[in-house]
């Protein structure tokens, strides 16, 4: 009982990542029918610039606070991370919005490789560790010794995740963004002849799913505390895989399955082997769009000539 | 459609006077310059570097400035030239000037590519003194055919199906593997010694495990192929990608089996169809009354892997003459419209992954009777990746587009390597191999931004009414539906 509790918290904090990087894939997907490929190393690269600006705040300008310090980095790793990720979509995707199918995944692939060829060649390819930023924790029960703990870090984790889901619902629901955005999704002519700017509507949800995964990346940083310029390839997979789980194209999917994954992964590793947790999770990619691609969340796709 | 409508109605010139194109130019440099100089500050601006044992800052201004202004330079010279609102837009109809050189020069260049090839080790050595000194040519050229091989055989997936493999790698290592568990056999042998005996199990040559590396290759293709080959075209990506990595992980972790992270060591060599390459009375060389040395052997693997990667070509080309190959380049321009037609998408889709698979294979067995050992280290996404790449930037569906890519972006890395001025430039520890992947990763946005169907793009067509007329690949559209 207590090791299932320490590991539902473990998989919760875990899935808070996860669907926080699956709402990129979702989003994307939804509006442009893409799997953008690439969302996993922008999620690595954002936390490369969170880690670069933890170090200048703390030894340049020598902030103290550790939660001033969190809250600087956030910020500045979502608008690099949204800049980064709005430069990828205007040079590597919009070229390629008439072409063939596969032409913007090929696309996808290539930029994938290139950011994390990118962040090797720059950064170096040793493992970056910081040191830890969090370290308080809760002990929620004691058991003869062996103590079930919430860590702040953890804390930080989910909370951070559910306002900005929060904030993020009532911009897609309520705003006109959002509307737009919904609109594109359903018929990019028709929005476009009611006088919605596509281009700019596209790359905005570009902006917002990076903004999104640069918030993953900090909480990955703090979290796991090392940076690695591969750290983007499984993650992502696996996100992708949570976007898939929860129904792609469905926003509450993304974060019910990224919630999903990162359980079934914590639960795999504590009671099965940790050897083949990332086959646990890419099984269920294959089973899942095998056996229900439309998600737990999403419509059947609707096959048109 | 609104490319093309694009193309052959050129927009109206404007007749704007220069200096308002320069401002303009001037202006939209800048601000791609600033765009630029934010994207780069964090990752190149600054360096992370461990000292002591922790982790400190080091600033990199003079990177950063010399990236950004070749941005902003590279910007302004195409808004002047390229991008100029005064130049003309060409009027494009028919094949470019790669597509015509892939379609004229290629037919004539095909023999003497061939020549080349078959005469290369004794080129090599001629050129280099002496066998022993060409070894490094040889052993190149025996990766680069390699790479060919595997473009080839993934090229029928990707280029005339019109599956989009990213895991063609893992048909790769069980190939590879096959070999190397049949010719070493541990695991084998003491699973059978328990119930048929000790000596029941015999360790197998190379030349019976080809066959077997293709055939079981293909039989892995068929059982991954066979539950997600209904599905569209990049969820198929994703779970091929899934399934090598899944391959992967296996071959990583199941120890007993593979040997694991460790790999299998000491796998036999290749052999002269049954006599060995060894210095002794029945070697090779004593049987030829040939002076022993060892490079005959590696002259010998160079010979197979052109065999192998022909062999490939060949059954390609001859396929593509077959109703299932005709059915295949029918799947990739229209799918629905093949289902219409009564095409058993399924199938079609099936036998191109099979094929596919088993090309993959036997690379992979010779991969093992080369290097002698594998692990699950050589078989990760980079490899498949590289080879995805070659196809695209060789033009998907054209051999001798992916044949100039493998040698280009293998063989070209391999040089660079070798190249001293670039040290001087660049610094002693400038190594260009780190930055192949990065290369391949541009290399493959470029090409689909500018060229999607890759430098050599014509569809020459198998089937045609009194005259072979090649279609230029910007014509065709395929995948829609």
């Amino acid at each position: 009982m207590d090791v299932f509790i320490q590991q539902l918290i473990n998989g919760l904090t875990l899935g808070s990542i996860y669907g926080l990087i699956a709402i990129g894939y979702t989003m994307v997907f939804g509006i442009i029918g893409m799997v953008n490929f690439a969302h996993g190393d922008v999620f690595m690269v954002s936390s490369f610039i969170a880690l670069i600006c933890f170090l200048l705040v703390t030894t340049v300008l020598g902030i103290t606070s550790i939660f001033l310090a969190l809250a600087i980095v956030l910020v500045v790793a979502m608008f690099f991370t949204s800049l980064t990720n709005w430069a990828i979509e205007r040079v590597a995707y919009r070229p390629l919005r008439g072409s063939f199918r596969l032409a913007p995944m090929i696309s996808a692939i290539g930029m994938s490789i290139f950011l994390a060829n990118f962040v090797q060649v720059s950064q170096g390819p040793r493992n970056k560790p910081v040191p830890p930023m969090v370290t308080d924790v809760i002990v929620l029960m004691d058991n003869n010794g062996y103590q079930v703990t919430l860590a702040w870090k953890q804390v930080i984790i989910m909370v951070v995740t559910a306002v900005l889901l929060m904030g993020f619902w009532y911009l897609v629901q309520k705003t006109s963004l959002g509307r737009a955005q919904r609109a594109v999704e359903q018929d990019r002519k028709m929005a476009a002849l009611l006088g919605i700017n596509v281009d700019h509507t596209i790359s905005l949800t570009f902006v917002i799913g990076a903004a999104l995964a640069a918030v993953a990346g900090v909480m990955y940083l703090m979290y796991y505390g090392v940076a690695h310029f591969a750290d983007g390839f499984v993650p992502g997979v696996k996100a992708f895989t949570a976007a898939v789980l929860g129904g792609i194209g469905s926003l509450p999917g993304a974060v019910l399955g990224g919630l999903l994954i990162g359980l079934i992964e914590v639960f795999w590793s504590a009671y099965f082997s940790i050897e083949y947790k990332d086959v646990a999770a890419f099984s269920i990619l294959a089973i899942t769009l095998i056996f229900m691609p439309q998600g737990l969340l999403g419509r059947p796709e609707v096959e048109k000539v | 459609m609104a490319v093309q409508l694009a193309e052959t109605a050129p927009p109206p010139a404007k007749a704007s006077p220069s200096s308002s194109v320069m401002a303009h130019a001037f202006k939209d440099a800048v601000i791609t310059g600033l765009i630029a100089l934010g994207l780069f500050t964090p990752l190149i601006g600054f360096e992370t570097v461990i000292i002591d044992g922790a982790l400190g800052l080091d600033y990199r201004p003079g990177t950063l400035a010399v990236m950004v202004g070749i941005i902003f330079v590279g910007r302004l010279l195409l808004n002047l030239t390229v991008w100029s609102p005064n130049r003309k837009p060409s009027v494009r109809s028919g094949p470019t000037i790669f597509d015509r050189a892939g379609t004229t020069i290629g037919p004539a260049v095909k023999p003497l590519l061939l020549a080349f090839a078959v005469g290369f080790p004794f080129i090599a050595a001629f050129a280099m003194g002496g066998m022993n000194e060409s070894r490094y040519l040889i052993d190149l050229g025996i990766l680069i055919l390699t790479y060919v091989m595997l473009g080839w055989g993934l090229n029928i997936v990707v280029g005339l199906a019109g599956l989009l493999d990213l895991g063609y790698v893992a048909f790769y290592a069980v190939g590879a593997y096959t070999y190397a568990l049949l010719a070493t056999s541990a695991p084998i042998n003491d699973f059978f010694a328990g119930f048929l005996g000790e000596t029941f199990w015999a360790n197998w040559a190379f030349w019976i495990c080809l066959p077997m590396a293709g055939v079981f290759a293909g039989m892995w293709g068929m059982m991954l192929g066979f539950p997600v080959l209904r599905l569209r075209g990049d969820y198929l990506a994703i779970v091929t990608l899934a399934f090598g990595e899944i391959i992967r992980l296996v071959l990583i972790n199941w120890v007993d089996f593979t040997g694991g992270g460790a790999g299998i060591a000491s796998i036999p060599r290749a052999t002269f169809f049954g006599v060995p390459f060894t210095a002794g009375e029945n070697g090779f060389a004593a049987l030829f009354g040939l002076q022993f040395n060892p490079m005959h052997r590696i002259i010998f693997l160079y010979f197979v892997i052109l065999a192998l990667a022909l062999i490939t070509a060949f059954a390609t080309v001859r396929l593509r003459r077959l109703p299932v190959g005709r059915a295949w380049e029918a799947l990739r321009e229209d799918e629905i419209a093949c289902r219409s037609l009564g095409i058993n998408t399924t199938n079609v889709k099936l036998s191109a992954f099979a094929t596919g698979a088993m090309f993959g294979g036997f690379a992979g067995c010779f991969f093992a009777v080369r290097a002698g050992f594998v692990s699950p280290e050589s078989f990760t996404f980079d490899i498949s990746a590289m080879i995805l790449a070659i196809v695209v930037l060789g033009g998907m569906g054209s051999q001798i587009g992916v044949a100039v890519a493998a040698a280009v972006m293998i063989g070209g890395m391999e040089m660079l390597r070798n190249l001293g001025f670039l040290n001087q430039i660049f610094g002693g520890d400038f190594d260009p191999s780190l930055y192949r992947m990065l290369i391949f990763g541009f290399a493959m946005v470029a090409i689909m931004v500018w060229k999607p169907r890759g430098l050599v793009s014509t569809r020459a067509p198998t089937i045609f009414l009194k005259e072979r007329k090649a279609v230029s690949g910007d014509h065709v559209k395929e995948g829609h539906g």
